[in-house]
């Protein structure tokens, strides 16, 4: 019992730690580093009123709203 | 049901050391609170941080400098939609309150110049353009959307932050800048 105390100790240390470590690593872009994220390409409907059409009609099958993104082009102004 | 050495071992086994490990958990969990908090955004009534940037022709404009005047500074990209409706609306403004004292200063925050040449050719700015592609000044004001304005008054606080840009927030932008136009 004792014997394995020490490197179980250290395993669980390294494993938490290092974990915790990359939670730091992905940090989402900043409003101002979102250029790349705002490109037509990006987006995942090709044409916008298509998209919104059919968003509508989803909507009001579904009886709720929300959940589809944000508004705008994601620069958090809107 | 488990051997000396299962799972159930492994646990106890690990267990005591928990006192030794939690400490270090919990330094690594403040730290990472820190990590988000750095980022803290510019508040109304407080002195922004250090202002310094160059404009197109390679001068240096700082707020340090503009003390006296009134402020508007408008953190910008060429990708944001908003960005280019409000345009005009600050061109209007630097012409009507510019030689009452209001200088309005447009950072660009694109990381690749041409985009934002090409914007100011197809949206040109009859305000001062500065440049700030590392972004290191929309960091250091925690700038929490594209577009943000921040009015500074002529003692160098700020008066106003506003974020996004609305038609129907314009009027109200334009009587504080007048307040503080009067009040300078």
């Amino acid at each position: 019992m004792r014997a394995c105390s020490r490197a179980v100790a250290l395993a669980l240390a390294t494993l938490v730690v290092g974990s915790l470590c990359g939670c730091a690593g992905y940090a989402s872009p900043r409003p101002w580093e979102k250029g790349d994220l705002a490109k037509p390409a990006m987006q995942f409907d090709t044409d916008a009123l298509d998209a919104k059409l059919e968003q509508h009609i989803y909507t009001s099958k579904e009886g709720a709203a929300g959940g589809s993104g944000v508004g705008g082009g994601g620069c958090g102004c809107n | 049901m488990f051997s000396r050495h299962g799972p159930l071992q492994a646990m106890r086994c690990a267990f005591p050391i928990r006192s030794r490990v939690m400490p270090l958990v919990r330094l690594v969990l403040l730290v990472l609170c820190c990590h988000a908090a750095i980022v803290s955004a510019v508040g109304v009534g407080e002195t922004p941080p250090h202002f310094g940037l160059l404009d197109g022709k390679g001068d240096l404009v700082s707020l340090e400098h503009l003390r006296g005047r009134v402020v508007y500074v408008d953190f910008w990209a060429s990708w944001c939609g908003p960005c280019r409706r409000s345009f005009p609306w600050m061109n209007e403004l630097q012409r009507r309150y510019g030689e009452r004292g209001l200088t309005i200063i447009g950072v660009n925050v694109d990381k690749r110049r041409p985009d934002a040449d090409r914007f100011l050719s197809q949206v040109p700015a009859d305000f001062t353009i500065v440049f700030d592609a590392a972004g290191v000044t929309p960091s250091a004001w925690g700038v929490a959307g594209m577009p943000s304005s921040y009015l500074v008054d002529a003692q160098g606080k700020v008066a106003a932050v506003e974020t996004g840009f609305a038609d129907e927030r314009k009027s109200a932008m334009e009587a504080r800048i007048q307040k503080l136009l009067d009040a300078r």
